[in-house]
């Protein structure tokens, strides 16, 4: 691409490309992989790493390319709009599919525990089906699924990692002060302290898993409560590990020198991100430790 | 004007063969690709459709046995809205959206390069289950637990084939939102957008919206099965009614995706073959904002029967009668439209006046469904099925019929052959008729939805069904044929291919340059407004 034939007052057209049919080769190979390898064939899971390599290049490739042409000034103001716009709504999508599973707790909670007690119109379910079930909460259900297990608590590992994530909110919002002033120095560092912040909350939260299936006999398992919470938080688990690697690639171009004061969206796509999983984490502090 | 390097600088690097489909950052060939893509997948899914209706021919068990028959209700349904409708109107929007609102490309093109080159793959996926151990999916589209979860080793490619088809639209819709915002020709405001722009851009974010949450609900469904969760369990404290409540949260707001940008087209070739400017254009742009927020609240509408609380029967059902009046608006002003118009009936006129007769019945079926007492009685009969046969066939495919006719001209520079057009038309809109509206009777008489076999007093209106359906069928063979046909030659198309089109693509010579605007086009070129053009 001769990116220097695009005045300002252009448009800016990438050329063809081939990294996406790779990245969908990726995600096909990973697809066929992990089906295979739920249905019990164990080829699947060597399906799996190949599928993963490749996006894993894909990505390499493809960001490798866009901060290329990001350093050489490619871009416009308008390119950088589309990205702030295209960023935005990526992140609307994710707190669309955190919503389907709080919305799965909030119907759990709410309704379908009183209804397998006999509440509202469900009089015969409980007196046909779950007879002397009443409603509780952590609940395994009338079935007792997988035993009696111990329920998260407030106090403990949620509220440390509580405190992880908000201070990691603050050092990110205090790195792109840094940034802004062209500090590197403040930037690099508080960076740095996010990402430790970030992946020390992974190991906090691998720890509590543990205690969980060793000691509390809490599992995914154990009815609509362990169901629930190992999806809700091993998802934003998820989330906070892909943050903490996004964060990490940041580090490494700050230290490179790859952003101004004036131009790092880069940058701030990332803290979005980050303050996404920050919100999503209180939702679940609130919702699935606290009440 | 400035310098035209750089169209010229991609022309000289613009690959051939199968390599520049496969890596097109070009709106116009990604635009190709998708609709290429839909209209296989609209075949696919149509034979799917006569193997049903073949065997509903007659009662009793001729073709295939039910297990088989519940599959090809189910691809049936998912590759139509998958593969056929939504890539359809998304290839639409890739053509039309940047020369529209007179843009060079879409704002993200190498994304939108990926939103399309998932699809082939999911669907892979997708129909690979047919040949697999225990056959393909068979629950139907809508997939509900705990049926899906008997689904053998299918159910775990269905799954992530969804997941594939949900990356693609939420990759999709992101560029169109991206596109509208940030890409509109200087001038250009919102309430100056053309409506298909509009439709698109309030499905874009309907799409946004939901498809993470249809992922959601079947990654429920994928670890309930494999990893012993209890979403769907009421063992566990579970309730497989979350399911349908998670699903319709996506599927209702899913069905205005495939309805809104029909809307747009409609909104489009109506003014245009009236040779009026539209009626009523700011209510149509508030009646689609108004339709998308209501869709958000009405999804339960579809498990009327599932034994809810009386109270969210009632909400449900009355935010549903709601929606008659936003859509009202808009049927109301078509037909204001073409109200003392100078009308002229080409093909795309044809469909869309077809539109708005047959979707009105779609919609008013569907006010009948939506009243709770009623729906008892209609609930997983053929009423439902004709219902939203009406709003998708007649109503989403016929806009998008009328869309390929009203901008292949701009397209291939060629007009097609309008004889032949009137023709697929006219077997099309009777057929179609022939084929769904005995289905109405059917239902009411208690023939219920995906069964392979019925009592012998349906036989005659099934046979009539059955026959629609494969007029039906063969007449879109004139549709391929057509597009054929145009595409190879014809006479030649001017820049304003239709005399009374208003609208920015239409500057642009047919057909248009591989770039539709390298720079933003002159102010004079920007209509103040769309069509009163004051």
């Amino acid at each position: 691409m001769s990116a220097q034939a695009h005045a300002a007052n252009h448009y800016y057209i990438p050329h063809g490309t081939h990294w996406p049919i790779i990245g969908s080769v990726g995600l096909f190979i990973t697809a066929v992989g992990g089906a295979l390898w739920l249905e019990g064939m164990d080829i699947g899971r060597y399906f799996v790493l190949l599928g993963v390599i490749v996006i894993l290049i894909m990505m390499f490739g493809w960001f490798g390319t866009v901060i290329r042409e990001s350093l050489s000034g490619t871009y416009n103001e308008q390119v950088d709009r589309s990205f702030r716009w295209g960023m935005t709504f990526f992140i609307f999508s994710e707190v669309m599919f955190f919503g389907a599973f709080f919305g799965a707790l909030f119907f759990a909670r709410v309704f379908v525990e009183h209804w397998l007690a006999g509440s509202s119109n469900n009089l015969f379910t409980n007196l046909l089906l779950w007879k002397g079930y009443e409603p509780t909460w952590p609940s395994n259900g009338p079935a007792n699924l997988g035993g009696s297990f111990e329920g998260m608590s407030a106090v403990g590992v949620a509220a440390i990692n509580t405190l992880i994530l908000l201070t990691s909110g603050l050092t990110v919002t205090i790195a792109h002060w840094g940034l802004k002033q062209g500090n590197r120095k403040k930037l690099c560092w508080f960076l740095l302290f996010t990402i430790l912040l970030g992946f020390s909350f992974v190991a906090l939260q691998a720890h509590e898993y543990i205690e969980a299936y060793t000691k509390q006999n809490l599992t995914l398992g154990s009815g609509i409560y362990g169901s629930t919470f190992f999806m809700l938080t091993g998802f934003h688990g998820l989330h906070v590990t892909i943050g903490a690697i996004m964060l990490s690639v940041i580090l490494i171009r700050s230290l490179r020198g790859h952003f101004t004061p004036q131009n790092h969206f880069a940058f701030e796509a990332v803290s979005w991100y980050w303050h996404f999983v920050d919100v999503v984490w209180l939702g679940l502090f609130i919702f699935v430790y606290w009440l | 004007m400035h310098t035209t390097a750089v169209a010229h600088e991609h022309h000289a690097e613009h690959p051939s063969g199968i390599w520049r489909w496969i890596t097109t950052t070009n709106h116009k060939d990604i635009g190709t690709l998708y609709l290429c893509f839909s209209l296989l997948m609209f075949f696919v899914g149509g034979l799917f459709a006569m193997l049903i209706r073949a065997e509903l021919f007659e009662p009793g068990m001729q073709l295939m046995d039910p297990a088989f028959f519940n599959e090809m209700t189910t691809l049936h349904g998912l590759v139509m809205i998958f593969g056929a409708i939504m890539p359809a109107f998304v290839g639409l929007a890739n053509w039309m959206i940047p020369m529209m609102i007179g843009a060079p490309d879409m704002a993200l093109p190498r994304m939108n390069n990926w939103s399309f080159w998932i699809l082939p793959f999911a669907f892979t996926l997708l129909l690979s289950t047919m040949f697999m151990p225990g056959g393909g999916p068979a629950a139907g589209w809508t997939m509900y637990a705990p049926l899906m979860l008997q689904t053998g080793m299918a159910l775990p490619f269905t799954i992530f084939a969804v997941h594939l088809l949900g990356i693609s639209s939420v990759m999709g819709a992101i560029n169109i939102i991206a596109t509208v915002l940030n890409l509109r020709a200087p001038g250009m405001s919102l309430l100056k957008m053309p409506l298909f722009v509009w439709t698109w851009l309030i499905t874009a974010y309907l799409l946004i919206a939901v498809m993470p949450v249809l992922a959601g609900a079947v990654t429920m469904e994928l670890m309930d099965k494999y990893f012993g969760t209890s979403f769907f369990n009421a063992a566990g404290g579970g309730d497989p009614v979350l399911y349908q409540h998670v699903f319709w949260f996506f599927g209702h707001p899913e069905v205005y995706v495939m309805i809104l940008p029909a809307f747009g087209i409609i909104s489009e070739i109506i003014p245009t073959f009236s040779r009026k400017p539209l009626f009523g254009y700011t209510s149509m742009v508030y009646a689609v904002a108004s339709i998308a927020f209501l869709s958000f609240i009405v999804w339960a509408h579809h498990m009327f029967t599932v034994g809810m609380p009386l109270a969210a029967d009632l909400f449900f059902m009355f935010s549903t009668m709601l929606i008659a009046v936003p859509t009202g608006v808009k049927v109301f002003n078509w037909v204001a439209t073409m109200w003392r118009g100078s009308l002229s009936f080409e093909t795309p006129m044809l469909f869309a006046i077809a539109f708005v007769f047959l979707f009105t019945i779609g919609g008013f079926s569907g006010v009948m469904l939506a009243l709770v007492p009623a729906d008892w009685q209609y609930h997983q009969t053929y009423f439902v099925v004709a219902h939203f046969h009406y709003v998708l066939v007649t109503g989403a495919a016929f806009a998008i019929m009328a869309g390929v006719y009203y901008w292949l001209p701009k397209w291939t520079g060629h007009m097609y052959n309008e004889t032949l057009g009137k023709w697929h038309f006219w077997l099309t809109a009777i057929s179609a008729n022939l084929l769904y509206f005995p289905m109405h009777f059917l239902g009411l008489a208690g023939m219920p939805r995906r069964i392979p076999d019925y009592p012998v007093q349906f036989t005659d209106l099934n046979q009539i069904v059955s026959i629609g359906g494969f007029v039906f069928g063969a007449s879109q063979l004139i549709f391929l044929y057509v597009i054929i046909q145009c595409i190879r030659g014809g006479k030649k198309a001017e820049a304003r291919a239709w005399d009374g089109a208003h609208g920015l693509e239409w500057t642009l010579p047919s057909p248009p340059p591989y770039h539709s605007f390298t720079e933003p086009p002159p102010a004079k070129l920007i209509w103040t407004h769309p069509y009163t053009g004051e």
